[in-house]
């Protein structure tokens, strides 16, 4: 760790166990929004994983239909039977807040024109597989929104988990130790100049006992000289 | 505001789409979807664009830079002719992304996965 030079002066410490305090304190705060966020991420996860294994399954049936469709008909015929929507589909957006991250809320509003069955072409020229199909599409357009929505959930959560979690890694492994290296450094050098201080003060109390028990001898010697 | 749904593919896979009102784009090379990509992600009236898993396996590039953005959603559906399972795989990257490991797809015990979310 790269050593950090600072005055060892109790004011810095002082500091430095401020900074040291705010620091754990972000360090507990991030650590929850990070578990919860995980908590919620994984919801979404977990419905999304289900809604995609059901939209998968009905894509490939519908798909199947249009295929039986395209083949009984003219390929010409199918096209312009779908061209013309019936419905106009429009998509509302809303926005969520979700743990200070702004997920997309996804609201469909179809128009439709006249009556509203969901077929746009006249029954004559076309397969009855056509209808069936498109009924199944018309059936999970709900879903697939929903997993859009799930899935960009997901996605916006997973990057604010990724910071998230480096934050708490920078703040507990990097700047927290980083913070208490530096006032232990402080406090040992305090502590030095403390003990360096007490030798001084003893040394000193030492010379002048000396000196006055030197003096006192001398004094004793001139008193019994005369003598 | 009111935004559009876009969907990418081959014809065979975009056709049913159009009677639904989706906004149709027919491509038939990944050159082609790309671009129909961004400039429809560029116009930002696309709330979200489904695209066909063919092309979107091969376009990870291109899609991963709208993935942190709110909008557009870039959705890959499967493609007629079977599930690639790109659009499973993508949302595992995404588990892997935030919980730096596979917790979801290896197994599905729920405890264990309730243990390391406690971690």
């Amino acid at each position: 760790m790269a050593e950090i030079r600072v005055n060892p002066t109790r004011m810095e410490m002082k500091s430095y166990q401020k900074r040291y305090q705010t620091a754990r304190r972000g360090h507990k705060l991030l650590k929850d929004k990070r578990d919860e966020l995980m908590r919620q991420f994984l919801d979404v996860v977990r419905e999304d994983k289900a809604l995609r294994e059901r939209v998968e399954a009905a894509l490939q049936q519908v798909y199947g239909g249009f295929t039986v469709a395209g083949a009984v008909s003219n390929p010409k015929m199918l096209q312009e039977a779908l061209i013309y929507p019936k419905k106009e589909g429009s998509l509302e957006v809303d926005y969520r807040n979700l743990m200070s991250v702004n997920v997309p809320v996804f609201h469909l509003h179809v128009h439709a024109e006249g009556n509203s069955d969901h077929y746009n072409y006249g029954m004559a020229f076309t397969s009855g597989e056509l209808d069936s199909a498109l009924r199944a599409l018309n059936g999970i357009l709900e879903d697939l929104l929903r997993m859009a929505e799930l899935e960009k959930t997901a996605q916006l959560l997973a990057e604010e988990i990724e910071r998230t979690r480096r934050r708490v890694n920078a703040l507990e492994y990097i700047l927290m130790p980083q913070y208490l290296q530096i006032i232990r450094s402080i406090r040992m050098k305090l502590d030095e100049n403390d003990r360096g201080n007490t030798t001084r003060l003893m040394k000193v109390k030492d010379m002048m006992l000396q000196a006055q028990m030197a003096q006192n001898a001398k004094a004793e010697e001139e008193d019994s000289d005369p003598a | 505001m009111n935004y559009k749904i876009g969907i990418i593919g081959n014809r065979d896979a975009v056709l049913g789409f159009m009677a639904l009102g989706f906004s149709v784009h027919e491509v038939s090379s990944v050159a082609e979807a790309t671009k129909e990509l961004h400039s429809m992600a560029r116009s930002q009236e696309y709330g979200v664009i489904f695209l066909t898993e063919d092309y979107a396996a091969r376009m990870e590039e291109e899609t991963a830079r709208y993935r942190d953005l709110p909008l557009p959603a870039i959705v890959s559906i499967p493609a007629p002719g079977g599930s690639s399972g790109y659009g499973m795989n993508n949302l595992r990257q995404a588990v892997e992304r935030a919980v730096g490991a596979d917790i979801l797809f290896k197994n599905n015990e729920t405890a264990q996965t309730e243990n390391e979310e406690r971690k």
